[in-house]
């Protein structure tokens, strides 16, 4: 088993009240952005100004990597979640920033059968949590098809977690391999409000979103406001494709959500989304993957749009890529796309491939279905390439280190 | 027994040949796995099934049947078939 790095775990009560958060010194952070592929994971190491930047890869080449994460609370562990064409999904686990990888000792894995049900099995790990900051060791996992799981020592053991698994309202929503992504139904956006370790929220697609506050024993659906495909019935989880839900760091009650039917804000307590993407250029429309939030400021996102019309080519609309921002939660919104090509550019961001930094300005991180990895170091006023030639891009995380 | 092991699980191995027991293949597996931790996860999943371009061969013979029986002087070779591009 791989040792844990930390000296003194010492659990701290969760605070009533997130901090707010500040901009992080320039001169004392590094940004690694870590990007996963198709074909294995590159690490890019930045400098303070975040201008020259060293790669390191590739990782587990080969391997289908669906996510790579940093744990922000030791700012030391990596955790990644892999298969290959062959092999069966597994976690590996760093704690050197990728010199040496150990495997998790046991991977998400779904329950045996019972009941004379089929059981299922775990294709791949699509998506990784680290938990509140006063439970150090826990991960969250979503898989697909879709299932949650836990880990309460650092990703070395991971067991399912909570009853919807094998609850059959949930396996209902949850749908067969029909149901899904053309890989497979995805358990992804799992969020844990900053505020409160026992407050969860997941998303499914497709499935719907659903929220937790006693710590994942029971779960309340959370669709309202969300539209469908034309011609189905709203009320029912099933038809709701969330592809990305993000918490804002400086306002846990609001979320943000790129839906296959729109861009959402929800402010809670209240329910219901509300569609913020009808204020979308009606000629690149509001369908997407990805949903980037502000550090420090709930009212500013980021989207990378695509062509969600007639046979859904999902690409960037008329071949022409931009992101858009809104400064103001959703009520109009600009295009950035200053550096990007200008036309005959037929990729695609996925949800897990665009990202932001911490630093003030903040910069912005996206890979794109044909592997370039793009930047800006301005909130997305002008973009640069930071990679090309990448496999395809599944997954884009950036951090500081300290 | 001795057992033939894919290139996509040598990192498991550092071998191509190792050795190992059982009297039936899903016993051969588990010995494997107590030799080579995280090893048989990779070929079967929860549902103790085999994953689908891993394949079982017992002296040269295709067996999709976990209870194959196996004596000790038995070969067998795991192979990773196609998976795509």
């Amino acid at each position: 088993m791989a040792r844990n790095p930390r000296k003194s775990p010492g659990k701290t009560k969760a605070r009533k009240k997130a901090a707010k958060p500040r901009a992080r010194t320039a001169a004392a952070r590094r940004v690694l952005v870590m990007v996963a592929t198709r074909k294995g994971a590159w690490l890019y190491h930045g400098d303070a100004a975040r201008k020259t930047w060293r790669a390191d890869g590739p990782h587990f080449l080969g391997h289908i990597v669906n996510h790579l994460v940093l744990d922000p609370r030791d700012s030391r562990t990596l955790l990644a979640a892999a298969k290959t064409g062959h092999l069966g999904p597994t976690v590996f686990r760093s704690t050197d920033f990728g010199r040496s990888w150990k495997e998790a000792k046991r991977p998400p894995a779904f329950a045996k059968a019972t009941n004379g049900k089929p059981g299922r099995s775990v294709d791949h790990t699509f998506w990784l949590t680290p938990a509140h900051e006063s439970e150090p060791d826990v991960w969250y996992a979503g898989t697909s098809p879709q299932g949650l799981f836990r880990s309460a020592d650092g990703g070395v053991t991971w067991e399912p977690f909570s009853s919807i698994n094998d609850d059959p309202k949930y396996r209902e929503w949850m749908g067969s391999a029909q149901d899904g992504t053309p890989d497979g139904p995805k358990m992804h956006s799992v969020i844990v409000d900053p505020r409160d370790p026992q407050h969860l929220y997941f998303g499914m697609s497709g499935g719907g979103v659903h929220e937790s506050t006693d710590g994942g024993k029971t779960w309340q659906v959370m669709i309202q406001g969300m539209e469908v495909v034309e011609g189905f019935d709203a009320s029912t989880p099933s038809f709701h494709d969330p592809h990305c839900m993000r918490l804002c760091p400086s306002n846990p009650d609001r979320l943000y959500q790129q839906n296959h039917c729109g861009i959402y804000r929800i402010d809670r307590p209240s329910t219901k989304w509300e569609r913020i993407g009808n204020a979308m250029p009606k000629k690149v429309g509001d369908i997407g993957f990805p949903m980037v939030v502000h550090p420090r400021d709930a009212d500013t996102v980021w989207v990378f749009p695509m062509d969600g019309t007639a046979v859904w080519p999902r690409t960037c609309p008329d071949g022409k890529p931009g992101a858009f921002i809104t400064r103001n939660g959703g009520k109009s919104w600009k295009r950035l796309d200053a550096g990007l090509p200008k036309g005959q550019a037929w990729w695609t961001v996925k949800r897990q491939a665009m990202t932001a930094d911490a630093r003030d300005p903040v910069g912005l991180y996206f890979g794109t279905t044909s592997g370039e990895l793009w930047m800006s170091r301005n909130e997305g006023d002008r973009w640069q390439p930071l990679a090309q030639h990448l496999p395809e891009i599944y997954a884009v995380e950036a951090a500081e280190l300290r | 027994m001795n057992v033939l092991i894919p290139s996509a699980l040598r990192s498991y191995t550092k071998a191509r040949d190792v050795d190992a027991a059982g009297g039936t293949l899903a016993e051969l597996l588990a010995d494997l796995d107590r030799r080579y931790p995280g090893l048989r996860f990779r070929m079967i999943d929860e549902q103790d099934k085999m994953r689908p371009h891993i394949r079982f061969f017992v002296n040269g013979e295709q067996t999709f049947d976990m209870a194959h029986p196996l004596r000790p002087a038995d070969s067998v070779q795991i192979v990773q078939a196609l998976s795509g591009g």
